[in-house]
């Protein structure tokens, strides 16, 4: 079993450095926009809410192979601005997990009472008094265990990639069955590799929950 | 519309919302514009590009394209529901040497990305002599993973049952397989049937991994029609009426999950909501 590891080295060094890569990539860009997104979606204006409400619809029912198969294929032949398959990859990801994210944000915001804001104002606190002191420590409790699982399955999704020219994790056992290297022992590391990837996420999410934990 | 963010909208307020509405509807015209600019600038919208909707041989091509990925989300879907009940029963034993291996084997495979489960089937298997062949390796693929994930759910959904209820049969003198049919279950299904139509959503989307093994389902049949130079290679229009019917299937079962939500709302007295905290982590309803 050590075997496959020792001589595929090179291949399981820049398959997991690149799936950390797009993880980071599109994590960030997936939290940025999902939030814009959730913004929308909680917004006075209802043209906004329509339009978040509408990505969302999209692109949860859109499966991301799909999403990956459009920035692959199609994306290029639009004479936009060329950018290599990983950035592209990365792009797909983005859009594609924003829409879960942004599901997340609006339902841990609307689980805060209303009544916690109506007595903020009774109180006299400003609208950004309201927010930053009221609304968003609450909607973060329930916001961050669905979160972690979103990012959880991002990690799991960066594998698609594997299949649109992008070397990470989810290419090492074709190449391993094409060096002819046993590829159940293979699947093994890479589990093991996964399990290594999720392991900050979940501690994170331990160390946050427990700091939060106190009475609600 | 009340919220926790905001009241009702007064006069000043109104103009301002009506100010940013339109600024985002601007936006909006002016994206979709763009895009479509770019599609009249690269020749998307000529005849040429669309023509092969018109022939009856890629049109039978694409109906066997849909047959093959509801062949094998039909499969998948039952087969899951089939593991994931197993695995479920497995995990609420009182055995612990059924349990422990079950409880092991339902985080192991939900560990796994789908991708490379499906492509262990596929490149790893005939190394042991098992030539399973894309059909099996996408749906066995899509099997053990979903079935996981559903067993977690069938399990949340049997301890969500107030205790009462297991108590009570227990006290009537039933035995264990009595209570588990006759009691729990009937009262889980009814309080998990949402998720469980939503985790079907995501094994539909998931089907669609079955491009990466060269499985002939829709997104196959798009990348073959697109390189017909004949039709001037017309991969965006492919796309476009590929993921029209994804997103209407998926939007379909979808509904369906949120008809069955809200019917459970309506009637809390007797189904009762699946807490979250017990589901959460593995329903976040995406797939791949």
């Amino acid at each position: 079993m050590l075997g496959v590891i020792a001589d595929n080295w090179d291949l399981f060094i820049t398959g997991f450095r690149n799936t950390v890569f797009l993880f980071v990539l599109a994590g960030v860009g997936a939290l940025l926009l999902g939030m814009l997104l959730a913004a929308m979606r909680v917004s006075p204006v209802p043209t906004m809410r329509l339009l978040g409400s509408g990505y969302v619809t999209i692109f949860r029912n859109t499966p991301l192979t799909l999403v990956f198969f459009f920035f692959a294929f199609a994306y290029p032949r639009l004479g936009l601005i060329d950018v290599s398959f990983f950035v592209r990859a990365v792009l797909a990801l983005t859009v594609y997990t924003a829409a879960f994210v942004c599901e997340v944000v609006r339902s841990g915001i609307n689980t805060v009472d209303v009544g916690q804001a109506e007595a903020a104002r009774a109180l006299g606190l400003t609208f950004t008094q309201t927010l930053t002191e009221i609304v968003i420590p609450q909607a973060i409790r329930s916001v961050v265990p669905p979160l972690t699982s979103v990012l959880n399955a991002l990690l799991k999704n960066t594998t698609v990639a594997a299949g649109f020219a992008v070397a990470e994790a989810g290419q090492i056992i074709p190449t391993l069955s094409e060096r002819g290297a046993p590829v159940l022992f293979g699947m093994a590391w890479i589990a093991i590799g996964f399990l290594i990837l999720v392991f900050p996420l979940t501690a994170t999410q331990r160390i946050l929950e427990k700091r939060w934990s106190v009475a609600r | 519309m009340t919220s926790v963010l905001y009241d009702l909208p007064g006069p000043r307020a109104r103009v301002r919302n009506r100010t940013f509405g339109f600024t985002a509807v601007v936006g909006l015209v002016t994206l979709v514009g763009f895009i479509g600019y770019r599609f009249w600038v690269t020749d998307q919208f000529a005849g040429r590009k669309w023509e092969w909707l018109l022939y009856k041989d890629l049109q039978l091509q694409l109906v066997a394209a849909l047959g093959a990925t509801l062949a094998a989300f039909a499969v998948g879907a039952l087969l899951a529901l089939v593991v994931g009940l197993l695995f479920a029963i497995a995990r609420l034993s009182e055995h612990a040497w059924v349990q422990a291996p079950a409880a092991t084997a339902v985080e192991f495979l939900r560990a796994i990305p789908l991708v490379v489960m499906i492509f262990f089937l596929f490149y790893g298997a005939p190394q042991a002599g098992l030539r399973l062949g894309v059909f099996w390796s996408l749906v066995v693929g899509l099997t053990v993973y979903n079935g996981s994930v559903l067993a977690e759910i069938f399990r949340a959904g049997v301890q969500a049952v107030p205790r009462g209820q297991r108590e009570a049969a227990f006290a009537l003198g039933m035995r264990k397989n009595q209570v588990m049919r006759a009691v729990l279950l009937p009262q889980a299904v009814r309080t998990m049937l949402p998720t469980v139509v939503s985790q079907l959503v995501v094994l539909l989307k998931d089907s669609a991994l079955g491009f990466l093994i060269t499985y002939p389902e829709l997104l196959f049949d798009a990348r073959y029609i697109g390189s017909l130079a004949e039709f001037g290679r017309p991969i965006i229009p492919t796309a476009i009426v590929i993921g029209t019917v994804y997103i209407t299937l998926c939007v379909a079962l979808s509904l369906l999950a949120g008809y069955l939500e809200r019917r459970n709302r309506r009637r809390r007295h007797s189904g009762r909501e699946l807490p979250t905290t017990h589901v959460r982590g593995v329903t976040a309803n995406l797939g791949a």
